[in-house]
């Protein structure tokens, strides 16, 4: 292929020198930028596919922003729940990448299902990350309007989302949305551990039957709480997808440019009408499953360093700075962007109203039941029962 | 809002009671800030870092190390504008709050004077259900702490002077929380409760924790008068009830160290931490495997001597070698000859291993703690001397982690270290087999039709008798016994 070959796109010609077949140390995974922060320019995977991205310098720093953002707003609500301030917290960290990668990759009319773990897609689907602390503080059940947001509520039960997320993208592929450039999909996110629910697995089996608009997005954090991989599965987790007939592919979860890119490609595939795909995000829980977990217990301080070596967001730094696509200032800036925002995000969740016990009739039915009025009724005189109530 | 803030206890997990204090990481006087770990704190579910909840100098700490707290109480006051000058009110006296020192239990006067802001306290009087000054309500998260203490109002036209008696006895010395906590308005009990159903015991209120520990405890809860909410029944209640009927029963069964004893010349030692697993694995392994014990004397001259040329080689001049490590050898040998020993009963099927995790039971500050050397029947006998080497210092610094002491298959037992002969040990739950290894002594044995003084030691191999008839039993015992008389022997003959 000649230089500077007419009708050769910019994407192609890029990739030929530095295009590799995976990388180094796993053929098996998508990797666009190193732990040492290197860049490789595009990545072919199993099936063929070539992934790369093309961001401006000012779309890496938003990456890097978000990540770092991510972070701290995590931090803050692990350390509110210390605190007695939150009664449970699900971490993400050492997930951002995985999360804000594909995140990133949604377009406006994509719908997002999440599990209780997803704050960093809450994140990029613009919610108020105040939104789930509200939840874990059990004063409301979340509060943001899936509909508006794209982006449907926590879902507690391990793996059923992928259901309802199925049930969702043949819902929209019936009513004609896909095909197009402009077309919807659907992205169902989920842990390793649910892929041992019959819930998932059926799920697999209706979105590949009715060629479903659906991408799984499971991130591999390696422990189903205490459960480590090699009792979910025995192959690769990308590899089940194949034996239900869709495509399957594992992606460096830590790598935020390669979740975009990956993501954003099954995204357009669920949206051409192409069908569903999974995406296997090899990560790595840094924290605890939840507040109430002490994974000190079951897994081994040398391999939590290890990770720690493959941390999404010093990788990301070391590019930026490497590439000099930031000036000196940039990190401290965005750190005090962070400290702010933390702070922030505190003082709201401190003042977050307890809600009248009486609301909890409210959000059961949109309009309404004879039999819930009646016991509203109930309730309400038997609160006003006590000395000092105000009626 | 005052500027010295009270921080409680919270809940941790999901639904916790308490947790223990390990280990402060300020002391009285620090400057911290936001969210800096302040003081770790392992419940039931774990051990975590607390982070400061606010930022200024550390006014007063409320509790020791290793004292358990239950959610609610307060464990530490923060001056929350340390550079606006001196305080008005005096604070809880410095000395009293020295991490680890002996700290006794700050008085009710010391404890009133750190003014616990009505946005911070763990209840707020009469403000259940609406939201109190500072956007919170009495219980802060989880199922709610334990608290003595009723939180709900009184409903209308109750009559208060009904509970004040039950309620003043309800209330057991918990002077650390007590002047924090803003009075209660007692509940009206509600006997009829009790009463209605005929006063059987599925009639009497008491939360499921309290049953079980009266059920565990031997106490009728149908005969106590529940000074809880509504008249339910209260774990002091039946804690209370309990004391009073064993109270001549010596609670503690093993005091190691010169303890201080009260005026009744008794101390209560509070069974908890690796004391409490013990006694449960104990207690679940001996009434569960019916245990069978044998046992075997064994003169063990012949080894003690290859010991020693052991000792003198070059490659081994600095390895610590033990007859330990040759009664490690001769079980894992004895094991190769019957697999059978290494094995699990699982219900309906018998677990038999290829691995052989052997346990070393050890003696620490601590308490009996039971770590095992993984898949030590591949190893070489170098390797298996440094596993022990390394097992026993890990054991003994302190440092052995929950993974070290799980999935163990076999376990010796050395009791020989406190110079007895041997013992009927019990079995780790999970495992079937456990040998005992006593002190070796000189004694006179008869050695080649005289009577000589020879090393001689005794062996006890206690085994569950589900699984492993006397036959397998004694072939095992005699094995490892055959090994320790002549391990050169055995060798050859072996492997």
């Amino acid at each position: 292929m000649a230089k500077g070959d007419p009708g050769v796109s910019t994407r192609s010609r890029r990739a030929a020198p530095r295009s590799r077949k995976g990388t180094g140390g796993d053929p098996e995974l998508v990797q666009l930028l190193t732990p040492e922060g290197e860049r490789i320019d595009s990545v072919v995977g199993p099936d063929g596919t070539v992934y790369s991205v093309d961001f401006t310098d000012e779309e890496y720093r938003g990456l890097y922003r978000d990540l770092v953002l991510v972070r701290k707003l995590d931090a803050e609500a692990t350390a509110l729940q210390r605190q007695g301030e939150l009664g449970l917290w699900a971490s993400l960290l050492g997930q951002e990448a995985a999360q804000v990668g594909s995140g990133r990759a949604l377009r406006t009319q994509d719908m997002a299902f999440p599990t209780y773990r997803e704050h960093g897609v809450l994140y990029c689907r613009g919610i108020d990350p105040i939104m789930p602390l509200g939840l874990f503080r059990g004063v409301d059940q979340g509060g943001w309007d899936p509909n508006e947001f794209k982006f449907n509520m926590y879902t507690i039960v391990i793996g059923a989302q992928t259901l309802h997320a199925t049930g969702y993208a043949m819902g929209v592929a019936m009513d004609g949305k896909t095909g197009t450039d402009d077309g919807e999909a659907v992205i169902a996110y989920f842990g390793d551990g649910a892929t041992s629910q019959g819930d998932v697995n059926e799920a697999f089996v209706w979105a590949s039957v009715f060629n479903s608009p659906l991408v799984f997005f499971c991130q591999n954090n390696q422990y189903a709480i205490s459960e480590p991989l090699e009792r979910q599965t025995r192959v690769p987790l990308y590899r089940r997808a194949a034996g239900f007939g869709f495509p399957g592919v594992r992606v460096d979860g830590n790598d935020v440019l390669a979740s975009y890119a990956v993501t954003r490609t099954a995204l357009d595939n669920a949206r051409h009408g192409q069908g569903p795909s999974l995406i296997e995000a090899y990560t790595y829980r840094m924290g605890a499953h939840t507040t109430s977990d002490d994974p000190t217990r079951y897994r081994i301080a040398s391999e939590v360093e290890a990770w720690q070596a493959k941390d999404p967001i010093a990788r990301m730094k070391a590019f930026l700075t490497k590439q000099q696509i930031v000036d000196a200032d940039f990190f401290a800036e965005v750190d005090e962007q962070a400290r702010r925002e933390s702070l922030h995000l505190r003082e709201r969740v401190l003042a977050m109203p307890n809600p009248e016990p009486v609301t909890m009739f409210d959000h059961v039915y949109p309009n309404g039941s004879p039999l819930l009025d009646e016991q509203r009724a109930k309730f309400s005189r038997y609160m006003e029962s006590f000395e000092g109530s105000a009626h | 809002m005052s500027r010295v803030k009270t921080f409680n206890l919270p809940d941790l997990g999901e639904g916790l009671t308490e947790g223990e204090i390990l280990n402060w990481l300020v002391k009285v006087g620090d400057i911290i800030e936001l969210n800096q770990p302040i003081v770790e704190v392992e419940t039931a579910k774990a051990a975590v870092e607390i982070p400061a909840k606010w930022g200024g100098r550390v006014q007063a700490i409320f509790h020791p190390e290793g004292a358990t707290v239950d959610v609610g109480a307060p464990i530490i006051s923060i001056d929350t504008d340390p550079d606006a000058g001196p305080l008005d009110t005096p604070q809880a006296p410095s000395a009293a709050a020295q991490p680890g020192g002996d700290l006794p239990t700050p008085s009710a006067a010391s404890l009133a004077a750190v003014e616990v802001a009505p946005a911070e306290g763990a209840v707020e009087p009469g403000l259940i259900g609406s939201p109190a000054p500072g956007g919170r309500t009495p219980v802060l998260v989880g199922y709610g702490p334990r608290t003595s203490t009723a939180k709900r109002r009184p409903r209308k036209g109750a009559v208060p002077a009904q509970a004040v008696p039950a309620r003043a006895q309800a209330v057991p010395a918990q002077a650390t929380a007590a002047p924090v906590v803003p009075k209660q308005v007692a509940p009206a009990p509600d006997t009829s409760a009790t009463n209605g159903h005929g006063g059987t015991p599925t009639g009497v209120l008491a939360k499921p924790p309290v049953r079980k520990l009266a059920k565990d405890l031997g106490v009728d809860l149908s005969a106590l008068t529940g000074s809880g909410p509504l008249g339910s029944i209260t774990r002091e209640d039946v804690q209370r009830a309990a004391d009073a009927t064993t109270a001549p029963a010596p609670v503690a069964t093993t005091v190691t160290t010169a303890a201080s004893f009260g005026a009744d010349r008794e101390q209560r030692i509070p069974v908890k931490g690796v004391r409490k697993l013990t006694a449960e694995n104990m207690a679940r392994s001996a009434f569960t495997a019916p245990h069978v014990t044998e046992f075997l004397t064994v003169d063990v001259t012949r080894a003690m001597k290859a010991l020693d040329r052991l000792r003198n080689r070059r490659e081994w001049r600095d390895v610590r070698i033990s007859p330990l490590l040759l009664v490690a050898k001769a079980v894992l040998l004895a094991v190769r000859r019957h697999p059978m020993v290494n094995s699990t009963w699982a219900g309906d099927e018998i677990v038999v291993k290829e691995y052989v995790n052997l346990g070393i039971a050890a003696a620490t500050d601590r308490g009996l703690i039971v770590p095992n050397v993984k898949d030590a029947g591949r190893l070489s006998l170098r390797e298996l001397a440094d596993a022990l080497t390394d097992l026993v210092q890990t054991a003994k610094a302190g440092r052995t982690t929950p993974a070290d002491m799980s999935g163990g298959t076999l376990t010796i037992t050395n009791v020989g270290v406190f110079g007895v002969d041997t013992g009927t040990p019990i079995l780790p739950p999970g495992e079937s087999a456990i040998l005992a290894f006593g002190a070796i002594r000189e004694m006179p044995w008869v050695h080649k039709g005289k009577v000589r003084p020879r090393q001689v030691t005794t062996l006890g191999l206690s085994f569950d008798h589900r699984i492993i008839d006397g036959e397998l039993g004694s072939k095992f015992l005699r094995d490892v016994g055959d090994f320790l008389s002549d391990p050169e022997a055995a060798l050859l003959a072996w492997t």
